[in-house]
């Protein structure tokens, strides 16, 4: 990237940095290839081929296994003769009773419901793009809102907190895992490579294009 | 480009830049044109924000680690662990690992975050020797590992639905879980108030001052 006379160029052409403001113009780098910032080293382009398809189809598969993970079971118990059996929703809406029901919501949100909307934002808004349509009505605030859940997705501590708890409580009773745990495991998975996919610059890129698509639509 | 002296930040060419989108805009506009953020060249507000969540951050770890975390009810005795009695109980009955990752998580963590957002905070208002990139990193880690120390809810969460063993066992979550999650929360709060683009300002500043006294 490079910060020359960037200061006469039209601010359409520029780019800076979320993180330290510094200014550079933007340049589509190859695919594959990154553009990271001079100062601080935030990744600010990393296009890749197809990604928008590939995005899609990750956020369909990530539907499916959110929603796969909250009916099955996760978790198996057994001692002396007593089992139980604890699905997702279980287990976030385990704890009931007075404040402590504040926290089921929260973790509720946390491993189901905030996957569950990014995934269903992240097809709603850039389908259509990778189709060549129009934007959709609205998307440009929904990928914003999804951009500001992505830290509170909380899929892949949740699957790690699966682990501890059974080893946990490996000498009190026995633990088995049941397929709603290999689903999450496979959800964690598939929103790792999610983010790698995902060039926000390019979504914001394509959707202000889509936008002037959609004005000449219905001016048309 | 190593230093910070080749780039011109957005502020000094006379732009805004949505941190949101990256869209740059000319110095004065209220909305970012293309995702509708509200531009700010400077969050001069940011310090005070970051302050907030923080002291509230801080107070709800106090209760965290004093009341029992979990009720466990076996056959004919009930015990009442908090966090660090947990982690030792592991420790004591074969697994080191285990209680080694609920310590850090929820331990160690946190105290790292409440330490290194305040120290972030100090420098960017009194100056630091530590390099803006250094700080810059920091601030990286901390936002990134923060949401991490969750992970010590979602196991009571997870004990708490499936150990209700009638007579044999059962498990129960103590007051000291939501203390918990809401200091989680109120940190990542916090980290997300803060300003990066303050690190980069000040350093850029003391570089000058430096240099006119030189």
């Amino acid at each position: 990237m490079h910060s020359t006379d960037v200061a006469q160029a039209d601010p359409g052409d520029l780019i800076a940095c979320p993180q330290c403001d510094a200014l550079y113009r933007a340049r589509m780098p190859e695919h594959g290839s990154r553009a990271v910032c001079a100062r601080c080293h935030t990744v600010l382009i990393a296009p890749r081929r197809r990604a928008g398809m590939i995005i899609i189809a990750l956020a369909a598969a990530q539907l499916v296994l959110v929603l796969g993970a909250v009916w099955f079971p996760f978790l198996r118990i057994s001692r002396q003769g007593f089992a139980n059996e604890a699905t997702l929703l279980d287990a976030a809406l385990s704890f009931t009773g007075g404040p402590l029901l504040l926290l089921s919501l929260a973790v509720t949100a946390l491993i189901v419901l905030v996957p569950l909307a990014r995934a269903v934002l992240t097809i709603y808004v850039l389908g259509p793009l990778v189709f060549d349509r129009p934007a959709p009505p609205g998307a440009l605030r929904l990928f914003a809102f999804a951009e500001a859940l992505r830290p509170w997705s909380m899929a892949e501590i949740f699957a790690l907190g699966c682990a501890v708890a059974l080893v946990k409580v490996a000498d009190l009773a026995h633990l088995s895992f049941g397929p709603a745990f290999w689903m999450f495991a496979g959800l964690v998975f598939l929103t790792v490579i999610h983010d790698r996919w995902m060039c926000r610059w390019s979504v914001w890129q394509a959707l202000e294009r889509g936008y002037g698509a959609r004005k000449a639509q219905v001016a048309a | 480009m190593s230093d910070a002296a080749g780039t011109i930040t957005a502020r000094e060419a006379g732009l805004v830049a949505c941190t949101r989108c990256t869209r740059v805009w000319p110095a004065g506009t209220a909305r970012c044109g293309r995702c509708g953020k509200q531009l700010v060249s400077r969050d001069t507000h940011s310090l005070s924000r970051v302050w907030a969540w923080w002291v509230a951050g801080v107070l709800c770890y106090i209760p965290a680690n004093l009341y029992p975390m979990l009720r466990t009810r076996m056959l004919f005795t009930t015990s009442d662990d908090t966090i660090v009695q947990g982690a030792i109980e592991l420790a004591t009955h074969g697994a080191p690992v285990v209680a080694l990752i609920i310590l850090v998580a929820s331990v160690a963590i946190p105290l790292g975050k409440f330490a290194a957002i305040a120290w972030l905070a100090i420098s960017v208002r009194r100056g630091s020797r530590a390099t803006p990139q250094a700080r810059h990193r920091l601030y990286e880690i901390v936002e990134y590992i923060g949401r991490w120390s969750m992970i010590d809810v979602f196991v009571v969460a997870i004990l708490t639905a499936l150990v209700q063993l009638n007579l044999a066992a059962s498990i129960k979550p103590g007051p000291a879980a939501l203390a918990f999650a809401l200091s989680v929360i109120f940190t990542m709060l916090s980290a997300q108030a803060f300003d990066p683009r303050l690190i980069w300002d000040r350093a850029k500043d003391d570089t000058r001052a430096r240099a006119a006294r030189a």
